[in-house]
């Protein structure tokens, strides 16, 4: 499948700011699952930094803009061929040990609800079953409803509301694979959606679970189903803060707004 | 050097000059409260306390200006920070932090005023006479600027230090003169009168300046002489015209060793500019205390200039 | 009642090393060393190198209690502890490298993969790096008891920044000042040149990008630091700026420092702050200390960082026991310098015999540091050794325990005269393009009668300690 990308993301400052440093995880993933064709990452005034690849295997880059500045925009722009490996992370390069994916973060820490819904896993056949019945635990327990919850929400706090989004999913996901040892981690990305009826966020998230044998394995419990052709991978981490497409910080006294525009599209072929 | 230790440096001279104007504030006060039957005693010193800047918060954490709690707010009390106290640990504290920037001498001075201060803040006050108080600041304050001329490296850092020193007092000049500025103003009632002559005995001593001015001009006071001498006498030490002179020369000479001027240096130079060619029938034709008014603005916009080109780090 | 080693006499005779210090020690007149004392305090108080203790309020103005009666070691002691020294000091940073890249170590199974990788310590943004020279720990502090004429264990090791080396250099400079005699009649090897070689140290791993001389500075946390003294000290005798984090920023390709002439660029870091603090995008959001993008200018080789991020787990108490492995494993050699024994309350053997045998063990936090958190059994109430075994249970994982080892002892003048006391040794052993020692180190000194524990914050003072020459 052959996806267009345009992602726009602008900051607001109400007082011009004296500068901004951003780090980006913002170029798709090498791996046999996606070959990028075209891909641009634009920041107004931007001055790129150095570009390397991270132990994950991310490309980083970092950007400063120079203050005074109240407006910075983000564009990311490009286009992907992907193809569907039933969420097997096949062809990736890392450096980065599995057992790094066993460290808890405050996000992904597990509470009795959390060890009690890990219970799903119990009398599966293999690990990779384990991790699909933990999937659709996961998809059970938390149902889909932007809003309920924000951005510093925790598994355990949204597994007691019930709902939350992509996020949320992910870090519970990631909570229940590592309490019972597989190593898990987040994945920040793009999907497509394509008009299945389904509500679908543009600019996605899920987890990679360690399988022996498969190596990472993605898992989406929001879309009940591991990553596809639909599916574009950007970079992964701890939980959705080190993952974070865009981290970044602004040096001053203006209050941030933030406006984010993702559309992914199906290339005319 | 690094924008942050030029900020230190700056800082520390501004807050030596500060406490030691405190302490020429106190001592003019215990002078009058001396003097009897003193008409607007109360008034003299709020007086002090507005040109300190610090009546506000007296009024809060006191009330009414008792002169014990005067002397208290004004030497000792942390609470405010134009207090000897505040300022001789501010400076201490700046030193501290830029130790290596400093010889050992001025450090000495510096660190042995603190150490001094915290033996004094340990004695009952009713042991402590105001004018040894007074005496020991001024002391160390001298101490300070003595050790820094005689041992301190001629570079940037010993720039940025005069220029708080400069700034600092030219500001606080300006600032008495202004409270005080009634006193100068040729009113009706004054004309044949003369001027009060408490009035402007306080106002020279604050400057410690009165033997000075009498060297310098000699013969009757009158206003038109004493605003010449604290504003224009470029051989008064504390004159507006010998502090922007001063700052300019700093700032001229870091101009050179940077290879580049600044705004600051233009503003500085328009100021001086304008004391250098103004004469005090001017000065009291546009009004004394508009004046001064404009000359505290300028001195203010000088400092924020100061901040942006040089110390705020954010310097291109 | 165990025997300890004294340092300066040996079967009723004076040992070598110590022999002109007998009849330094036997003629001086009781006011004589009160007023030496009295100077030596003053000096320090004058120069101001103080140390204020971690929780604990109080002074900040405090001082390091000096003990002026020195530390001795011969050439050729000095010549096995040396060598010992720099063997560990490259198998931790062969095992650094290793364990942030291929991970030889652990597919070996010579030490367990979750030691390593699920170590608070290991830091995954630096996974896959190779710092200039291969060098994570530039200076290592290398903790060293001895309990006879040639037995000497290291305690722990100090790969982040370890601190003290003001002390080592003051300790020195003021008893140059107070006893010129001592230094004409002994021939005692400098330890003077330890900045000039530090900081040619730090400038052999600038970045491959950086030409000409390097720009180093010294980032501290801030003049409120307990050892903010040292970090000034520090960058005062290097010839570098002192920054904190304010002071630097990352635009481009590059970190530059902010000066009252514009920006400039600078090359190596020598940081003392720890890995958490360095950068609020990578690490920890809330931090006020570091610089936002310092890591991924590291990571594009814009920057060198000494120590290199992630080089704690290389000192974490857990990883402590493999060190010999390392030196093994990576230098192909036999360990020079042994271990102390170490029990893993991680292993469930392990902790059986700890809470068996609390009251004859010390017992450390793996993370602990400065002497806190830990226990010394024979030194302790049975209620305290109680309270601890509760401790323990909780949270097996975070404690090893150690014997109580008989830590040799120094004369050291006291209240009543000269008597012996505990002491500890650190030398500070630097790693860069190539790898250098200075003759000496950081003597601490248990100042309490009996007492073991040598930390300044629990009552340790330090010395002078001298290598003589050959």
């Amino acid at each position: 499948m052959r996806l267009i990308v345009d992602h726009v993301t602008r900051y607001t400052y109400d007082v011009p700011v004296r500068g901004v440093v951003q780090s980006h995880r913002l170029t798709p993933s090498a791996f046999d699952g996606q070959t990028v064709l075209e891909w641009s990452v634009e920041v107004s005034d931007g001055i790129p930094g150095g570009v390397f690849r991270d132990g994950a295997g991310d490309r980083v880059q970092s950007w400063s803009v120079q203050g005074p500045v109240s407006e910075i925009l983000v564009r990311v722009r490009g286009t992907v061929e992907t193809v569907d490996l039933a969420g097997v992370l096949r062809g990736h390069r890392e450096v980065a040990k599995p057992e790094v994916y066993m460290q808890e973060t405050a996000p992904t820490r597990v509470d009795t609800a959390l060890i009690e819904l890990s219970k799903a896993a119990e009398g599966a056949a293999n690990q990779l079953d384990a991790a699909h019945k933990l999937s659709d635990a996961v998809a059970e327990a938390i149902a889909y409803r932007p809003g309920a919850t924000t951005a510093h929400t925790t598994a355990a706090e949204a597994l007691a509301l019930g709902e939350g989004v992509c996020q949320d999913h992910a870090h519970a996901l990631i909570a229940l694979a590592r309490h019972i040892g597989i190593p898990a981690r987040y994945v920040s990305g793009y999907l497509f959606a394509d008009g299945d009826g389904k509500q679908h966020e543009a600019a996605h998230a899920w987890a990679e679970l360690w399988m022996p044998g498969l190596g990472w394995v993605g898992f989406d419990p929001a879309n009940r189903c591991c990553p596809d052709e639909r599916y574009i991978r950007l970079g992964s981490g701890l939980d959705a803060l080190n993952a974070a497409p865009i981290r970044g910080t602004a040096r001053g006294q203006g209050q941030e707004s933030l406006d984010v525009t993702v559309a992914v599209v199906a290339a005319q072929q | 050097m690094l924008s942050r230790t030029a900020d230190n440096l700056y800082w520390i001279a501004r807050y030596m000059e500060r406490a030691d104007i405190a302490a020429r504030l106190l001592e003019v006060g215990s002078r009058i409260s001396l003097l009897p039957g003193v008409q607007g005693y109360r008034s003299e010193w709020d007086s002090l306390l507005q040109s300190s800047g610090t009546a506000d918060g007296f009024a809060k954490k006191y009330g009414d200006p008792v002169q014990r709690n005067i002397e208290s707010y004004l030497f000792f009390d942390r609470d405010n920070p134009s207090s000897v106290a505040s300022c001789i640990t501010a400076a201490r504290e700046n030193a501290r932090i830029v130790r290596t920037a400093l010889t050992s001498q001025v450090w000495d001075a510096l660190n042995t005023a603190f150490q001094e201060l915290r033996q004094l803040e340990r004695t009952p006050r009713s042991e402590l006479e105001l004018s040894l108080l007074t005496d020991w600041v001024m002391r160390h304050a001298a101490m300070v600027r003595g050790a820094i001329d005689a041992t301190l490296l001629r570079n940037d850092g010993y720039n940025f230090l005069n220029i708080g020193y400069y700034l600092e007092r030219g500001d606080n000049t300006a600032r008495l003169m202004d409270v005080k500025y009634y006193v100068l103003l040729p009113r009706v009632d004054f004309v044949g009168s003369g001027l009060d002559n408490y009035q402007w005995a306080t106002l020279l001593r604050a400057m410690g300046a009165q033997r000075a001015f009498h060297w310098a001009y000699g013969g009757e006071v009158t206003a038109a002489k004493i605003a010449h001498f604290l504003i224009l006498n470029p051989q008064s030490p504390r004159s507006l015209i010998t502090c922007v002179a001063g700052t300019n020369a700093h700032l001229a000479r870091l101009a050179k060793a940077y290879g580049r001027a600044t705004l600051a240096q233009s503003k500085a130079a328009a100021i001086l500019a304008e004391l250098e060619t103004t004469t005090v029938d001017a000065i009291i034709d546009e009004g004394l205390h508009e004046f001064l008014s404009r000359f505290i603005g300028e001195s203010a916009v000088l400092g924020h200039l100061m901040h942006e080109c040089y110390l705020s780090g954010d310097v291109r | 009642m165990t025997s300890y080693f004294n340092e300066m006499y040996q079967d009723g005779a004076v040992r070598a090393p110590y022999a002109r210090l007998e009849d330094w020690m036997r003629t001086m007149p009781a006011e004589f060393r009160q007023m030496k004392q009295a100077e030596a305090e003053a000096l320090f108080r004058r120069i101001g190198i103080t140390f204020a203790v971690y929780g604990e309020g109080g002074d900040p103005d405090r001082l390091i209690p000096f003990d002026m009666f020195p530390r001795v070691f011969t050439a050729t002691e000095w010549g096995k502890l040396e060598r010992g020294i720099k063997q560990r000091a490259r198998a931790l940073n062969a095992f650094l490298v290793d364990v942030y890249g291929r991970g030889e170590i652990v597919r070996a199974g010579r030490i367990p993969a979750r030691l390593v990788y699920q170590n608070e310590a290991y830091e995954k943004a630096v996974v896959g790096f190779v710092p200039p020279k291969g060098v994570y720990s530039h200076i290592v502090g290398i903790d060293l008891v001895r309990t006879g004429a040639e037995d000497f264990f290291v305690l722990e090791d100090n790969c982040r920044t370890p601190s003290g080396v003001s002390y080592m250099l003051e300790n020195r400079e003021i008893m140059m000042r107070m006893f010129p005699d001592l230094f004409r009649e002994n021939r005692i090897q400098p330890v003077d040149s330890y900045s000039d070689r530090l900081r040619r140290t730090l400038a052999s791993v600038a970045p491959a990008k950086c030409r000409g001389e390097p720009t180093v500075v010294l980032l501290t946390p801030g003049h409120f630091n307990s050892a903010y003294y040292e970090h000034s000290f520090l960058a005062d005798l290097m010839g570098v700026e002192l920054v904190e984090g304010q002071d630097l920023f990352v635009e481009g390709e590059y970190c530059w420092m902010r000066t009252t002439e514009g920006p400039k660029r600078v090359d190596v870091i020598y940081r003392r702050i720890d890995d958490a603090f360095l950068d609020p995008l990578c690490f920890n959001p809330s931090s006020m200390l570091g610089v936002p993008g310092l890591m991924d200018v590291y990571r594009s080789g814009g920057v060198s960082i000494c120590s290199a991020p992630g080089a704690g787990v290389a000192d974490d108490k857990a990883v402590y026991t493999y060190v010999p492995e390392m030196v093994r494993f990576y230098l192909g050699e036999e360990p020079l310098l042994q271990n102390v024994p170490t029990w893993q309350c991680a292993k469930a053997d392990d902790l059986k015999y700890v809470l068996d045998k609390m009251e004859e063990l010390v017992v450390k936090e793996v993370h602990g540091s400065g002497g806190y958190g830990m226990l010394v059994g024979p030194k302790s109430s049975k209620a305290e050794v109680e309270a601890f075994r509760h401790k323990v249970m909780e949270d097996p994982d975070n404690y090893i325990a150690q014997p109580t080892l008989a830590l040799s002892t120094t004369p050291t003048f006291v209240q009543e005269g000269i008597a012996p006391r505990h002491v500890d040794l650190r030398p500070y052993c630097l790693v860069g393009e190539s790898i250098d020692l200075v003759p000496g180190g950081l003597t601490r000194v248990a100042l309490k009668e009996g007492s073991l524990v040598v930390n300044s914050s629990q009552g340790g003072g330090v010395k002078d300690t001298w290598v003589l020459a050959e």
